[in-house]
């Protein structure tokens, strides 16, 4: 504690003595990031963010439509169940991965930095689960889909080995949403499962081993202190996880194509997108009305990214302060 | 240092003679989203043009499919594209020409040769003027396995009862699957199916055009009975078929597990060149009992147009003339089997099933999909509404009057000789 203290008054007068002459290298070292990040990410965002407040009106030129696009996007009986659809289908497959894929892959990470499994097999099963987010996603999408085949796929032989009756998984709006999202788990979970391990290994071994001491059993140690300690890695997990599923997109287009069948049932905002935006076969692409689709993901995203900013990585840092 | 003198001195003569061929020959190019064809065209089509005309030079150069309409849209609107331009059917050229991007084709020799239904993808609304040379058509129909059909004494059916009987017997054996068809990709739900067996119950033309003019509603008469006949196939679709795609469908017909393929014609190369063991065999979508004509889906597809901005319009016309001509029709359809030209040319067709798909068009009354000439141009799309509901139907999530209802109030929404009155 005293020791954090000192260093915070170090870094404080640090601050203050850079203040006295123009410190010309932090430019320097940010102008690199500042330049390409404005010129490829912020310009081109906030031209798509105005292209959705322009429409093209009959006689084809472009005229200001103010909030119509949105308007429409959310209100009108056309768009409206395509919006919401895609959107309550997000959030399932959000919730998918929150409740899956994050636990499972905290629970691997504890699992592989204890002391129940071997240094070696540990090293193995880190590599082995990591695997899989490596692939490009097409090529998960496509031995998923043979795997699930009704005709030539191995699921159903294993899964009649269990007593699951065959299902054309991918085929039905019943399964088809919660099957993609548990293949998208499989996929990713070594993501969090890396970041939940480094975290685990940061914690000092002197504060484990006091608690042992003091008579924890290995189920308290892990949910009083290490849990505890690793709060700030659950948040960035959980907010990594909700910008990568509301941008979500190639899964579902590789396996269900850019229609997201059967009947829409895993249409999500990202495919809406693409159809709205590039079209699809006889349907023109709308630039505007697309624009105006990425408009509300980005709100989404950005609504996400700044409660966790503030709601949560706030409180954690009040947290660390206090302790 | 000789060798290397001779060299370039070789190379500057060489440089020379190019230049002068090139001031008094025309080099045209031709855009197109074709790039599986390529191999065809550099060795066997521009060859034969060339041979009759060696002052114009043609390089074909093709761009990915996907990529096509906007790669080509930025091309003409920077000056940069190509003197010929493959046309894509109905809006998408279209609007290309509106946009003054082709040029007008109708005083073009040879433009007799074909029908009217033939030039209908690549005309304005109101049949004024005519901006692409129709290229190829794909017919829709049924391919079958003729082991199956002689193992199970089986013979080509007439009408679409002895088509339900004959999937019942495939059925009743138990042994293979009746239909090789799957809904998740959904198209072929639509394509394969609604718009293959469905000229049959809305007699072609005359329903597709009732469409467009209002005096055809897809909710009643013939749509819906091709909507009812199509929901009539769910019984002898494969297991699983919810899940099956395109490509599954495909492989399930060529490794013998399947009778019967609805099927494109350009599916003919696929089945020929992917080895399967048994005899393919083709039918024609069979007519309900009792109907004196049928019907079939010959869709017009692949069309080639001028640039309007191109400094060789001359050789370009040139060259669009001659592919109004017997020899290209021929040379089209023998090197591409199931791309069939859409002139009216008597030609001989080698592939046997590619032949037989093409004397349909003698038997039967021609038309093409409903949904592609200005249905689609709206939303909702009504193709894209095709798709969705002809899947759903077959998935047994609809039945065929809740489709069809479907269908026609989207078209309702927008296209005005459709609205309610």
């Amino acid at each position: 504690m005293v020791r954090e203290e000192a260093q915070s008054l170090s870094k404080n007068t640090a601050l203050q003595k850079s203040k006295k002459s123009f410190p010309v290298h932090i430019l320097v070292f940010l102008a690199p990031a500042v330049i390409i990040y404005t010129l490829f990410m912020i310009i081109p965002l906030l031209g798509s963010l105005g292209l959705g407040f322009f429409t093209q009106n009959e006689s084809g030129a472009v005229v200001f439509a103010g909030l119509d696009n949105y308007i429409r996007l959310l209100t009108d009986p056309l768009w409206s169940p395509r919006v919401w659809g895609a959107l309550r289908n997000n959030v399932i497959f959000f919730i998918v991965h929150m409740c899956v894929q994050n636990p499972i892959g905290l629970f691997l990470a504890a699992l592989i930095s204890s002391q129940l499994i071997s240094h070696r097999a540990a090293t193995i099963y880190r590599s082995l689960i990591f695997t899989p987010t490596v692939l490009s996603v097409v090529l998960v999408g496509f031995i998923w889909r043979l795997l699930l085949s009704p005709v030539w796929g191995v699921a159903d032989d294993l899964l009649a080995a269990i007593g699951v009756q065959s299902q054309p998984w991918l085929g039905l709006e019943t399964t088809a949403l919660p099957v993609l999202s548990l293949i998208s788990v499989w996929q990713w979970v070594g993501i969090p499962m890396m970041l939940f391990l480094a975290a685990l290994m940061g914690i000092p071994d002197e504060i484990v081993e006091a608690a042992r001491v003091d008579g924890a059993t290995a189920w308290s140690v892990f949910w009083r202190i290490k849990f505890p300690l690793i709060l700030p890695t659950v948040g960035i997990v959980g907010v990594l996880t909700f910008v990568g599923n509301f941008n979500a997109f190639d899964l579902i287009y590789t396996t269900q194509t850019a229609l997201a069948g059967p009947n829409f049932s895993t249409d999500i905002l990202g495919t809406l997108f693409y159809r709205t935006f590039f079209g699809f076969q006889l349907q023109l692409g709308n630039d505007y009305m697309g624009a105006a689709v990425a408009g509300i993901m980005f709100v989404i995203i950005a609504t996400g990214v700044l409660f966790y900013l503030f709601g949560w990585q706030r409180r954690i840092l009040k947290m660390d302060i206090q302790l | 240092m000789k060798k290397l003198f001779t060299l370039s001195l070789l190379l500057l003569v060489l440089v020379g003679a190019f230049s002068v061929a090139a001031q008094d020959s025309v080099t045209l190019t031709i855009e197109s989203w074709r790039n599986d064809d390529l191999a065809i065209w550099e060795d066997v089509i521009i060859p034969a043009f060339e041979a009759q005309h060696p002052e114009i030079h043609v390089v074909f150069s093709p761009t990915a499919p996907t990529e096509y309409n906007a790669a080509l849209n930025t091309k003409l609107e920077a000056g940069t594209a190509g003197d010929l331009i493959t046309c894509r059917p109905f809006d998408a050229s279209l609007q290309l020409f509106l946009d003054g991007h082709l040029a007008s084709l109708n005083d073009l020799p040879g433009m007799e040769n074909f029908s009217d239904v033939a030039k209908s993808a690549w005309i304005t609304d109101d049949g004024s003027d005519a901006f692409c040379v129709p290229m190829a058509s794909v017919i829709h129909g049924f391919l079958y396995n003729s082991s199956i059909f002689e193992e199970l004494g089986l013979t080509e059916p007439a009408t679409e009862e002895e088509f339900l009987a004959l999937l019942q017997t495939v059925k009743d054996n138990g042994s293979y699957d009746p239909l090789a068809m799957g809904t998740a990709d959904q198209w072929e739900s639509a394509t394969m199916g609604f718009q293959n067996i469905g000229p049959n119950y809305w007699a072609g033309e005359e329903g597709r055009l009732g469409l467009i003019d209002g005096t055809a509603k897809y909710n009643e008469g013939g749509f819906l009975a091709a909507f009812e006949a199509l929901a009539r196939w769910q019984p002898f679709m494969p297991n699983g078929y919810q899940a099956l795609t395109y490509a599954d469908a495909q492989n399930l017909f060529a490794f013998g597990q399947a009778a019967v393929y609805p099927a494109g014609s350009w599916d003919i190369g696929y089945f020929e060149n992917s080895g399967i063991d048994f005899e393919l065999g083709a039918f024609a979508p069979p007519p309900p009992a009792g109907a004196d004509t049928c019907y079939i889906s010959d869709h017009t597809d692949i069309a080639m147009g001028m640039n309007s901005a191109s400094p060789n319009a001359e050789a370009a016309r040139t060259f669009l003339e001659w592919m109004t001509s017997q020899e290209f029709a021929e040379m089209y359809t023998n090197q591409l089997p199931g791309f069939f030209t859409l002139s009216n040319h008597d030609i001989s067709v080698e592939d046997p099933i590619a032949g037989e798909f093409l004397s349909w068009r003698g038997q039967c009354e021609t038309t093409i999909r409903s949904s592609y000439q200005i249905l689609s141009r709206g939303e909702p799309n009504n193709e894209t509404e095709l798709w969705g509901q002809s899947a759903q139907l077959l998935n047994g999530d609809v039945t065929a009057q809740e489709a069809a209802d479907t269908i026609q109030s989207g078209l309702e929404q927008w296209y005005e000789p459709q609205m309610a009155q």
